[in-house]
């Protein structure tokens, strides 16, 4: 099993607030790993600095190392911009681009960073971002509408279509159903099982059914710091640590 | 078309060569390049400001050396002699604008809160945008139509009741004209008009609608709710509205010399010709002739300017806190 | 006994309540009756521009020079040309800085320089338009030697530049920030995810503003005084003097020769068709394409 990203002495502030306190963690390749743990545990700070979206905060610092293929993301000459296209992200919200059409939303990271692609090559790419996003059935018959008349579960999808089109090698996603329906939901998560054969998947989540489901790994994160990692089966049936076992008997949190 | 058992990799090589040879390159230099065309063009924002206070100061330097400050206070104003003073303009400028808030502020407060508060959604939505046409009408307009119609209304139909029944006071006694002080100051509170209401209408929309309803629970009346709830909590806006409102009055420059009379004078009469700060600039800078005389009206210039920013930051200051407290509140 | 004194209260109650709620519509009422005040000078303004000015507005006002006084005929087809080529000139010096300075702004909200600027934006709307014409006039017309048709487009485009810079700002902090963030973890750089995805959202918003500020620019007077001057003849040259409608009205306005006076009355229908043609249809299509997206 191959070692994807790794998170060496990682720390991570918004001003004089340390959100993120001395991670190390290892997450491998082709798994889904997900991350638990109480609101404000530092979990969604954590996703946002493995692909260096922390900084885009005004105030925002990371202090430590973050190993992509065993190359150092925040080393000195490194480009966020370079890394941001290696390593995608979904956000919390379904975030279309209101001015663009579902076809247009999706190419919307290959257009945006300048390459140039022919009408047949952008539909090819758009059709099979779509389909991996498991959309396509449902849009192929309107693909010229904006992106924003999508229902919010279909909007969500479309954002992991849009963020696929740019061929990731990790897919960060933040609590990505946390403003879907039920049924939406479980097709992301239906999604997810069918993405992890490409990617390498982390996702925050604060439903822990979710990720029990659908993980392979979970972190287990608590007032900024990591409190266990392991094999999901083994966080959920046996942990060794007392505050994970409180948190995922509902104990507190 | 679609063909599941192709690879991924196949199918976005060409993606990842194009990104490849594409994206580095211009970020390095797209970024700083951006922000730097943005960051000049917001300094050149800055530049005018101080530029503009800068070069009237060096303008009207001749002029603040050979008066020093008494050219404030004197009122004689005589290009034929050379001898220049700002008072007659600055009395006028007070004065006309005095006149338009008296007439104006309430006028808008009753605007604003029929627009906020008394008329439903749809008739309001309606008589905004009228007053909003009122604040695009060209002064120069609104100066035609004051010379044409409004003076001469004045004269027949309002100047001779004030001064049957306020002609003891001197404000009110003289001569009745259609050019003069009474017009300038009305003709300014209908241009005025739209803009406090519009900016009161503003402040008095950010009023918390918990603050309406608290008050309605208690059992007021909408005037009772609207007395109770909605004027305390915007009344620094309200103030903030009137004073922006002061600011564009004081220059306001064409309509105002269109039917002032344009008299260098300080008469005790309202029907009586006078002359603003804006108005003389208006009127002599081209037809100045000596230095003085030119420095003399930057100078004017130079006083409107500060009054201006004055007034400005006053008002702007009010406006804030009034309608930023609704962030406050809701962290 | 109790129950008396209970309907003597309910009656007073009712009674101060009855007063109550008249007092309330009175106050409704007086409210209304200060808009219909409000707004009887624009309609009077109006009637008066249509009954006065109507009758001139003919083929040769549109397509004639001004004549001199005492003879018959006679249009503004200069000032009319003059006045929309001061306006483009000043937009495209104005739109452009208005628009930079407005997206540095936003984009650097809280930062110093961003700070100082949005300020000095506020402030400069509140300079009255006939001092930047004495600015200009001292910076432009002073050191060429003459006035002219770049000095009026510098003088509307300083007023425009404010109106552009903070209508942009309040624009582009509408746009949600999750759109940013969204655009930058798909690996777009900064500036890209700006134009494209931040001010292109804004775009309808920005374009609204601008046309405001067209409108607004269009019918100043005062700053093209001493910097445009004005024209009796044909000019399009950008170092000559050129005609304007709102300085044209001007002249004709404050003459005593009623021929003029009737073709100030014209200029000023024309003037204020355009202004609110502008105003008026701005609004219309923001309002149409609000719609649309809801």
């Amino acid at each position: 099993m191959a070692e994807k990203l790794i998170a060496r002495g990682l720390n991570a502030y918004f001003g004089s607030n340390h959100a993120v306190r001395d991670i190390n963690v290892t997450i491998n390749a082709n798994r889904v790993t997900a991350i638990i743990g109480p609101s404000g545990c530092g979990k969604s700070t954590l996703i946002r600095c493995f692909n260096r979206m922390h900084e885009v905060v005004p105030g925002a610092r990371v202090e430590g190392q973050v190993l992509l293929d065993g190359e150092d993301i925040y080393a000195p000459g490194v480009d966020p911009v370079d890394i941001r296209r290696r390593i995608g992200m979904v956000f919390q919200r379904p975030t279309p681009f209101p001015t663009m059409s579902i076809a247009d939303n999706v190419a919307a990271g290959l257009k945006l960073n300048g390459v140039a692609l022919s009408r047949s090559e952008r539909n090819r790419i758009v059709e099979h971002s779509l389909r991996q996003a498991a959309l396509w059935d449902e849009v192929k018959d309107h693909l010229d509408r904006p992106g924003t008349s999508l229902s919010g579960g279909q909007q969500q999808r479309l954002c992991v279509a849009r963020a696929l089109a740019v061929k990731p090698e990790v897919l960060l996603m933040d609590e990505p159903c946390s403003a879907l329906d039920p049924i939406s939901t479980a097709r992301i998560e239906e999604l997810l099982l069918e993405l992890k054969e490409n990617y390498t998947i982390v996702i925050v989540t604060h439903n822990m059914q979710q990720a029990a489901r659908c993980s392979d790994f979970t972190a287990f994160m608590y007032a900024g710091s990591l409190i266990e990692f392991g094999e999901t089966k083994q966080i959920f049936t046996n942990p060794t640590r007392r505050e994970t076992e409180d948190y995922i008997t509902g104990r507190f949190g | 078309m679609f063909n599941p058992d192709e690879t991924l990799n196949d199918r976005f090589e060409f993606v990842k060569e194009r990104t490849a040879s594409r994206i580095f390159h211009p970020r390095s230099l797209g970024d700083p390049l951006f922000t730097g065309i943005i960051a000049t063009l917001a300094v050149i924002v800055l530049a005018l400001l101080i530029g503009i206070a800068i070069e009237l100061t060096v303008k009207a330097m001749p002029a603040i050396r050979h008066f020093g400050l008494s050219f404030l206070a004197s009122t004689e104003w005589n290009p034929a002699t050379d001898e220049y003073g700002a008072m007659p303009f600055i009395y006028g400028t007070v004065v006309s604008s005095a006149i338009a808030l008296m007439i104006a502020a309430p006028l808008s407060l009753g605007v604003a809160l029929c627009l906020s508060e008394m008329a439903p959604e749809w008739l309001s939505r309606k008589l905004g945008f009228l007053i909003e046409l009122l604040a695009a009408i060209p002064s120069v307009v609104y100066g035609l139509w004051a010379i044409f119609v409004l003076g001469p209304w004045l004269r027949d139909w309002v100047e001779p009741v004030l001064s049957r029944y306020l002609g003891f006071i001197p404000l009110f006694s003289g001569p009745r004209v259609a050019v003069g002080m009474l017009t300038a100051g009305v003709v300014l509170a209908i241009m005025i008009l739209p803009y406090i209401a519009a900016v009161c209408t503003e402040v008095l929309r950010v009023v918390p609608q918990s603050q309406r309803e608290a008050a309605f629970a208690l059992g007021a009346t909408k005037w009772e709710m609207v007395r109770m709830a909605v004027l305390p909590y915007g009344a620094s806006g309200i103030i903030g509205a009137i004073v922006l409102g002061l600011g564009r009055a004081l220059g306001e420059t064409i309509a105002v010399a269109m039917v002032i009379g344009n008299r260098p004078v300080i008469s005790a009469s309202l029907f009586a010709p006078s002359s603003t700060l804006a108005s003389v600039i208006a009127n002599e800078f081209v037809e100045a002739v000596t230095d003085l005389n030119v420095a003399a009206l930057i100078e004017l210039g130079l006083v409107l300017l500060a009054l201006g920013l004055i007034l400005n930051v006053v008002a702007r200051l009010l406006v804030l806190s009034a309608t930023q407290r609704r962030f406050s509140r809701v962290a | 006994m109790d129950n008396t004194i209970a309907s003597t209260m309910r009656r007073k109650y009712a009674r101060r309540l009855f007063l109550r709620k008249l007092k309330s519509d009175l106050m409704v009422g007086l409210t209304l009756l200060a808009t219909v005040i409000a707004l009887v000078p624009l309609f009077l303004v109006l009637g008066y521009l249509l009954s006065k000015g109507a009758s001139s507005v003919n083929w040769d006002f549109f397509t004639k020079l001004p004549v001199p006084v005492g003879q018959a005929g006679g249009g503004m087809a200069n000032a009319i040309v003059g006045t929309f080529e001061l306006v483009g000139l000043a937009s495209l010096i104005g739109v452009p800085i208005g628009i930079g300075a407005g997206i540095y702004v936003a984009e650097h909200h809280g930062r110093g320089l961003a700070q100082a600027v949005r300020f000095a934006a506020d402030i400069m709307m509140g300079i009255p338009s006939i001092v930047i014409g004495i600015f200009v006039y001292a910076v432009v017309v002073q050191p060429v030697g003459g006035f002219s048709t770049m000095a009026g487009a510098v003088a509307l485009a300083i007023i425009m530049i404010p109106l552009v810079t903070r209508t942009t700002e309040e624009m582009i902090l509408l746009v949600p920030p999750e759109l940013r963030e969204a655009a930058l973890a798909l690996g777009v750089p900064d500036w890209r995810t700006t134009l494209s995805v931040v001010v292109r959202t804004a775009t309808s918003g920005i374009a609204t503003g601008i046309i405001l500020a067209i409108a607004r620019i269009t019918g100043e007077t005062a700053p093209l005084l001493f910097t445009a001057f004005g024209n009796r003849f044909w000019s399009t040259s950008l170092t000559q003097p050129i005609a304007s409608l709102t300085v044209q009205v001007y002249t004709y306005a404050i003459s005593p020769f009623a021929s003029w006076q009737r073709q100030a009355w014209a200029g000023a229908l024309v003037l204020t068709t355009i202004v609110l043609a502008l105003e008026i249809g701005v609004r219309w299509v923001t309002q149409g394409s609000a719609r649309a997206a809801r």
